[in-house]
């Protein structure tokens, strides 16, 4: 399809969009606590929760930028970041560093300092659910997460990286209201031990149907006060028309495609100001969602391609206007990226199972194609009934190399979703959200609680559980790594180490969760995920039909590539000791060349399709699978895993020594299930092969990269290539594919003169960023992975 | 079990015919194009190659050779080609894989093996094998014939990129197994060919008239070398041959010579003889392609 380019009116937005510097937006840390100051104590923590995010919606500034079609804000204009002291309180020392960092700074202004200081600070500081939850774990915990064992994901912020149900299309918050009430007037005081509990949560809920009314009451009235004072007569009729749409949405079901946009975006903001969801939160299907207006809206002439484009673009521009919030401590220094995870489904198919690509998915690639923002990350599901039109469409506007649109195999998403016991239509509306995580979308909440350093395990397991690193005995004493006889023997202590570890990690995600079932509801998440009404239950408390904690494991290329040089060169062929391997790796392979050379370029290495490493992958995989998946959840769930990085491979390999497949101290771990750096050497379908040996239908997501140079994706074969290769991996059920269409010598310049690439955008994990907000080490990484060539 | 010597096995290939490939680079060649740009497969022998760019000078490869076949010549490491018996033990313990061995013997089965493997590709892109080299037609017909029937056995069809000097016989016999014949024609210049190819044009020639005699499907690939087979003249006696013998041509592929291989000369020992040749300019490469298109073919491809 032909690329119509934004037009004027667009031009502007985006431009204002991408050039304003975020900053940080204190009115919301404010007036949460005015209202707690004001409430707290005299009513239950959900009515408490949702009457500060009502006292938010009627008090906060809100803003309608000149030209826009979709009106509001989370702050009081584009790239204002709220900050959730609730959740974690910063200090004037992460305010300092966040105004003062070059790269990702948020700018801090003296007024907010002092607010800051004199008010949030010594509200919040020790009321922080982070406070709770560091109080509450044990030094096993403290240790491990110190160490680089794992993360945790709700340290500093709230389940969610969700996406909300379809309802909301179908019906206004007063309508929730109504259902609100008839669930409160089902209360069984009699005989329901959690009567209170319910109407609690209840109440909560209704509150916060109330404030979103009122978000859109206030959004009409102002266009209406803009409209009288506007010169423009095509603006002021647009304004007018705002007013109107914000006089039906949210408080009613949208009845156009572009209230049924508006609808959503309320919806997000309310999502995402009254906690904050991960830094996420996601429309889902919107080719689905939106189909039905756009289908009546053209069929009654109100709307043309042009209009619902651009409708859509004003959407993306939306998204586009949120930075992430800012972390605290640590993480707020090392964190490389601060973009939020809102990720849009488009294709895949429909709920009785038919294909769901439609005139809007096609508009969708054209918005993706045309607008090119990081926000929101735009994937495709690609299923075995998508038109090869659209999965080569989607082809060509990934080839331009900005990393977008990702490709999601869609019978496997319906798989791994019936495996964890969803039924065939929630499965079917299913998809993936944040990076590359599955859930049953509106029914689910699926919490990712964190990152496993697999390859770290590794390196305990080779010196009796002792870490080198945080001068530490983390593990069991199981001997060290000359005490192994067999690479049997190697493995069983390996994977004693690994359950010891998980055991520790679920500890603390299950006192973590309770700590947000208690003390952090979330009423407003709660009203439009499927089923929190019906039970009375908060999301965070499992309300939600489904609830499945993930845990991220993390190094697949890595420690196979370990484990296998071990077997094969200390075990198998015995071309060196494990007590030369062992010194070698102490000294960082400094002076020890032949040993290097053999394990770097003589050993059989995952990702070329060799069963020798693909063998230990696969029991690495089922080893870790096997730990975690069924283990019980606080909120009648259960734990199930992913295999996704997001950038902390690059961290688990900052905690760790050189590792026995040759990658050196503190360099960064192979990302997702790609291969380790440069040890994939025979071509992409050797990839995917290797890739695919992997159950990726026992997960909740898996994540491989593929980069490629422009010049070999070029033409019409190029996109055939790359369309048989999705098609190739997603026969072979590969969970997800993306592509880095990028040369490695632009790359190379853009990391030296980083001003004159501000546009590069680059394929990171699940998501795409801009090449010059990466730290040096994730720029290095990025250069540095395999360049596949067709040739 | 027969063996046939293999230089490589290259997967998700896309152009050597139709769809994504696995192409085996058999090793082994009777002409010796001056432009070639894959030295190490003319020879029918394994060769040790030196990477002279990784070699650290450590001395190791000579102390450990039990033949002597190694040795520096003026900070180079230099392979004795008469004492080396291809043991593999210096490639093998390089510490910084300086050297490397061409060429591995392969069973058809273990070609097979390696040809499966990407056989969902096959499918998703209407590809298949191609049987390449050096020369593939010049190595064993018993050999070739027998890995044909295996892959046929698995419904992965198989292309032959050829140049056209081998047994007469064996075109004929293994013709019915194959979906393309990729073509290699260089010049039908005898003087041209002799200076810069070697010999057997005419068998080259004969060949290509029997394959399409025997219905064969193919396409043409000719290697554009500025200076040598780039002038209207030479392009038109090729054009003038086509027609004359009605070779029935599916597509044509013109490749622009480069001059990436020259370096390889080096890590085998020989040297490149085709330091004067010239990359044809893209105005070239155009004016040819329009020549062909005048002449009425069809599928006419820069590059590929």
């Amino acid at each position: 399809m032909e690329s119509r380019g934004m037009n004027e009116r667009i031009r502007k937005l985006r431009e204002e969009s991408t050039s304003i510097d975020p900053s940080i937006y204190i009115e919301r840390a404010d007036l949460f606590t005015d209202a707690y100051l004001k409430y707290d104590g005299s009513m239950s923590v959900p009515e408490m929760r949702a009457t500060a995010f009502k006292y938010f919606m009627e008090n906060k500034s809100l803003c309608i930028n000149y030209g826009e079609l979709i009106v509001g804000e989370k702050g009081d204009g584009p790239q204002k970041a709220p900050t959730f002291p609730e959740l974690c309180c910063h200090t004037l020392e992460d305010m300092h560093v966040m105004n003062d960092r070059e790269l990702i700074g948020f700018s801090v202004t003296e007024a907010d300092l002092k607010l800051q200081e004199e008010k949030i600070i010594p509200y919040w500081s020790k009321r922080s659910v982070r406070e709770k939850i560091l109080a509450s774990m044990t030094d096993q915990w403290k240790d491990a997460y110190g160490a680089g064992i794992f993360t945790e994901f709700m340290e500093q912020r709230g389940p969610g990286h969700t996406v909300g149900s379809t309802k909301i299309y179908e019906k206004g918050f007063l309508d929730y209201k109504a259902e609100i009430a008839e669930e409160l007037n089902k209360i069984d005081y009699l005989k329901d031990p959690e009567a209170l509990s319910r109407q609690e949560q209840l109440k909560g809920m209704d509150i916060a149907c109330d404030a979103i009314i009122i978000l859109g009451e206030r959004y009409a009235k102002l266009a209406r006060e803009m409209a009288e004072s506007e010169t423009d007569e095509k603006r002021k009729e647009e304004l007018l028309e705002i007013a109107k749409n914000c006089d039906v949405v949210p408080a009613n079901k949208p009845e156009t495609y572009w209230q049924a946009i508006q609808m959503y975006w309320f919806v997000h903001l309310g999502v995402t100001t009254e906690l904050n969801p991960w830094d996420a939160f996601s429309p889902g299907r919107l080719d689905q969602h939106l189909y039905p207006f756009y289908k009546k809206d053209i069929e009654s002439e109100i709307l043309n391609d042009e209009k619902a484009l651009e409708l859509l673009e004003s959407l993306w521009i939306k998204f586009n206007n949120q930075p992430a919030p800012p972390k605290v401590g640590v993480t707020l220094k090392e964190s490389s990226t601060y973009t939020d995870f809102a990720n849009i489904n488009t294709g895949g198919i429909t709920a009785d199972g038919q294909d769901g690509v439609n005139e809007v998915s096609y508009l969708i690639l054209d918005c993706m194609d045309e607008m090119k923002l990081l926000q929101p990350s735009s994937n495709v599901q690609i299923s075995r009934k998508t038109p090869q039109k659209f999965l080569k469409r989607a082809c060509e506007v990934s080839r331009e190399g900005w990393g977008q649109p990702a490709f999601y195999n869609t019978e496997a998403i319906i798989q791994e979703l019936l495996n964890a016991g969803k039924t065939i239509e929630d499965a079917r509306l299913g998809g993936t959200s944040g990076c590359v995580e599955t859930g049953a979308f509106g029914n689910e909440a699926y919490i990712l609680t964190g990152y496993f350093n697999l390859p770290k395990i590794l390196e305990l397991t080779l010196n009796n559980g002792y870490d080198e690193v945080a001068k530490k005995q983390l593990g069991l004493k199981l001997g060290y790594a000359e005490d192994f006889k067999s690479y049997e023997e190697l493995y069983e202590a390996y994977k004693k180490q690994i359950e010891h570890f998980i055991d520790i990690k679920v500890q603390g995600s299950n006192v973590i969760e309770t700590i947000y079932a208690k003390y952090m509801p979330v009423p407003f998440l709660s009203v439009i995920t499927n089923d929190c009404i019906k039970t009375g239950k908060d999301y965070n408390a499992g309300g939600a039909r489904y609830n499945t904690n993930y845990i991220q494991g993390v190094g697949i290329g890595t420690i196979t590539d370990s484990l296998a040089s071990i077997k094969y060169n200390v075990f198998d062929k015995d071309k060196f000791t494990m007590k030369e391997l062992v010194d070698a790796m102490k000294d960082n392979f400094v002076g020890h060349d032949r040993i290097y050379n053999l394990v770097q370029n003589k050993t059989p290495k995952y990702g070329n399709d060799d069963d020798y490493a693909d063998d230990i992958m696969v029991d690495v995989f089922k080893t870790y699978q096997g730990m975690v998946t069924g283990r019980p959840n606080m909120k009648g769930g259960t734990y199930r895993v992913n295999m996704l990085p997001t950038t902390c491979h690059v961290y688990f390999g900052e905690v760790m020594l050189a590792s026995p497949n040759g990658r050196l101290a503190h360099k960064p771990l192979s990302e997702g299930i790609s291969p380790e750096k440069g040890a994939d050497t025979k071509g992409p379908s050797a990839v995917i092969r290797s890739a695919a040996k992997m159950d990726h239908l026992s997960t909740g997501g898996t994540l491989l990269n593929q980069k490629f140079t422009p010049s070999v994706v070029a033409g019409e074969g190029g996109l055939d290539n790359m369309a048989n290769l999705v098609r190739s991996y997603f026969t072979m059920d590969g969970h997800h594919i993306q592509f880095n269409v990028i040369d490695k010598e632009i790359l190379i310049k853009a990391q030296e003169n980083p001003e004159e690439y501000k546009d590069l955008i680059v394929r990171v994990a699940g998501y795409s960023d801009h090449f010059r907000n990466l730290s040096k080490a994730l720029q290095d990484e990025i250069i540095g992975r395999t360049e596949q060539n067709f040739n | 079990m027969e063996k046939a010597i293999v230089l490589n096995i290259q997967r998700f290939s896309p152009h050597d015919g139709e769809g994504i490939r696995t192409t085996i680079f058999f090793k082994g060649c009777g002409l010796h194009c001056t432009w070639c740009h894959n030295p190490e497969s003319q020879s029918y022998k394994k060769e040790v190659m030196v990477f002279e760019e990784r070699c650290k000078q450590c001395g190791y490869c000579i102390e450990h050779c039990e033949r002597n076949a190694l040795r520096e010549k003026e900070g180079k490491i230099v392979v004795d080609r008469e004492k080396c018996v291809m043991c593999g033990d210096c490639v093998e313990n390089c510490p910084y894989s300086a050297l490397e061995m061409a060429g591995e013997y392969y069973t058809t089965d273990e070609i097979v093996t390696e040809a499966k493997k990407d056989m969902i590709i096959y499918d998703e892109s209407n590809g298949g094998v191609t049987l390449s080299g050096g020369e593939v037609m010049s190595q064993n017909i018993d050999f070739l014939i027998e890995l044909c029937e295996k892959l046929d056995r698995h419904g992965i069809r198989v292309n032959i990129d050829t140049c056209g000097l081998a047994p007469a016989e064996s075109y004929r016999k293994i013709v019915r197994y194959i979906d393309t014949f990729l073509y290699d024609i260089k010049t039908i210049n005898e003087e041209i060919h002799r200076n810069h190819i070697g010999d057997g044009l005419e068998k080259i020639l004969d060949n290509l008239k029997l394959v399409n005699d025997l219905g064969g499907s193919i396409n043409i690939r000719m290697p554009i070398i500025g200076g040598v087979n780039d002038s209207d003249l030479e392009i038109d006696e090729v054009l003038g041959w086509l027609i004359d013998n009605k070779i029935s041509v599916k597509q044509i592929n013109l490749l622009p010579y480069h001059n990436t291989g020259s370096g390889k000369y080096d890590r085998i020992g020989k040297e490149y003889k085709g330091k004067n040749l010239e990359i044809p300019s893209d105005d070239t490469m155009e004016r040819i392609k329009n020549k062909f298109a005048e002449s009425g073919f069809n599928n006419i491809f820069i590059g590929g």
